[in-house]
């Protein structure tokens, strides 16, 4: 950080000269990446008096390949992948867990990777949407998504697609739901009721719901 | 997010040790936490991660009961086996909360200690004598659909989010803690959790540094199990109403049954005047009226959520009707 950063006034405004000719040029992501970090963090150090915390390492396996970082603590788990690491299939939607666009899975279990810290998950796996299958080679899941219309703008597709991973995985393990009639019972039925209350943390603005779910119902056939 | 040191317990106490020091907190799920972190409303100088800690298994007690640690997973104790023969209630209300991906990451101590998600306390910019005490309560005159009708003070009118804490009020389940000398200590759910009145920013009996370690359940008590939520949407919303019911009855006849209320005080409500109405009571329409007449005692809506008395008498109705028939 630099002196003329730390001294700034912790409540002046921060400037950032932007026009349509900048952010073409530099790249938005560019830009705010290079802009706000640092002034968040000499804001902070200035009203505390102190220096910022130290950066934290962090070392996962993304996708199969090991990956190590030195990250802020404050980074979550989608912020690294995004930024840091440019896996920008998971999408960061609400940024407060109630939208599922940025659904990944850990040891292959769905979560919010907006509501995570990336140091949390040191050591262990994480599988994004890059990670299932390429244009060439796509996973059953990306190819049923593609024959139902399973979308309108995409932007929820990732989260869809990962989710939808895991929920079959719960399914298969007899995981119940709130629609589950009876508990007692080892494993419920993929019904269309079953698929849409497992899938309701991720929300679709085109609500495409229909043809989702006829997408995850075929492709669970497939994959069993 | 505020800047803050992460660390990483190496054991409970050592936990609970750093989490006397003030602006010290706890992570373990972290949905709620870290959604409120970067909203400021919570702004913890330094966290620390209690996920490695050996506090994830689910055992059966001497008694018959069961010990759930403190970072069970929602979704692995809805799944238990156990759970979902003998503890259907709690089963059921967990699976009625959040959604699957946030049941995966979120625990069962940090699901006790949910913050409120009236709209006043999430935005910083509003008057909140819970997030800023002595600030003011601006829900009081302002829009609250969703807030309590029971237990409410001048102070603050916010509910209690959890479903499965509902669900362990009726259940009759203990809190276990441990502070940084090592001592541990057993509170009654009922004990738990706080009316506001005039501190409504302290919402447990838990002390500086006191960390839950387990939540155990006493053996099942007999009859059906039922969690009836309510809510504005069909999934992934919080209670309006929501009842944890367990009642034993046969041929129209109750012998006994408890009664726990989601989505109307500060903490799950719970009637003992209400249940004792129950006891060898016919199952009609006057036992019910009784019951929820004592349920609703004192109740006092504030605009928009008067509707919330006329829903809990009916959702009592429909729910004690449906278990005394089976």
């Amino acid at each position: 950080m630099d002196d003329h950063e730390s001294n700034r006034e912790p409540d002046a405004p921060i400037r950032l000269e932007v026009n349509r000719r900048t952010v073409i040029e530099t790249g938005t992501t560019a830009l705010l990446l290079a802009a706000l970090p640092r002034t968040a963090v000499a804001a902070d150090s200035v009203k505390n008096n102190k220096l910022p915390p130290p950066p934290v390492s962090v070392e996962f396996q993304i996708n199969g390949r090991s990956h190590s970082l030195t990250v802020d603590p404050r980074t979550t788990l989608l912020d690294a992948l995004r930024e840091h690491l440019a896996l920008t299939g998971s999408k960061k939607g609400c940024d407060h867990g109630q939208c599922g666009a940025c659904t990944v899975l850990i040891e292959g279990r769905r979560i919010n990777s907006c509501l995570t810290l990336a140091v949390m998950h040191d050591g262990q796996s994480v599988t994004t949407i890059e990670g299932l299958g390429q244009s060439e080679n796509l996973h059953p899941l990306q190819t049923s998504f593609v024959v139902h219309d399973g979308f309108q703008c995409g932007y929820c597709t990732s989260g869809q697609i990962c989710s939808a991973i895991g929920m079959l995985a719960e399914s298969r393990s007899g995981m119940p739901s709130y629609v589950t009639e009876d508990l007692t019972k080892p494993a419920a039925e993929l019904t269309d009721a079953e698929i849409r209350e497992r899938m309701s943390g991720n929300i679709c603005r085109c609500a495409a719901y229909p043809n989702i779910v006829a997408a995850i119902k075929q492709a669970a056939g497939m994959l069993t | 997010m505020k800047a803050f040191t992460y660390q990483r317990a190496k054991s409970t106490a050592q936990a609970a040790a750093a989490a006397v020091k003030p602006g010290t907190k706890i992570i373990a799920g972290g949905t709620n936490l870290l959604d409120l972190m970067k909203l400021q409303v919570e702004t913890p100088s330094d966290l620390v991660d209690i996920n490695r800690l050996p506090l994830d298994k689910i055992e059966e007690t001497p008694d018959g009961g069961l010990r759930i640690g403190t970072l069970v997973r929602n979704s692995d104790l809805a799944a238990d086996p156990r759970v979902r023969q003998r503890y259907g209630v709690l089963s059921r209300a967990l699976l009625a909360g959040a959604s699957a991906q946030l049941r995966n990451k979120a625990t069962t101590g940090g699901n006790l200690l949910q913050r409120t998600r009236c709209y006043y306390f999430y935005d910083i910019t509003k008057p909140c004598n819970k997030r800023n005490p002595g600030s003011g309560c601006a829900a009081i005159a302002g829009f609250n659909r969703i807030h309590a009708i029971l237990g409410t003070s001048e102070q603050c009118i916010a509910t209690h989010p959890s479903d499965m804490a509902v669900a362990m009020q009726a259940l009759d389940a203990k809190v276990e803690t441990v502070n940084g000398e090592d001592e541990t200590k057993v509170i009654p759910i009922a004990e738990f959790y706080r009316l506001p009145g005039n501190t409504p920013e302290i919402e447990t009996s838990l002390k500086p540094g006191e960390i839950i370690t387990a939540v155990t359940l006493p053996p099942p008590p007999p009859g059906v199990q039922v969690y009836r939520k309510v809510r504005d949407r069909a999934s992934y919303a919080f209670a309006l109403v929501s009842v944890a019911a367990i009642v034993d009855s046969t041929r129209g006849q109750i012998r006994s049954a408890r009664l726990a209320f989601g989505g109307l005080a500060h903490r799950p409500w719970r009637v003992a005047q209400a249940e004792q109405r129950l006891v060898n009571a016919a199952a009609d329409t006057t036992t019910f009226n009784a019951a929820a007449d004592s349920v609703l005692e004192g109740a006092r809506g504030f605009g928009g959520n008067d509707f919330k008395m006329p829903l809990t008498r009916r959702t009592l109705h429909s729910v004690l009707a449906e278990m005394a028939r089976t």
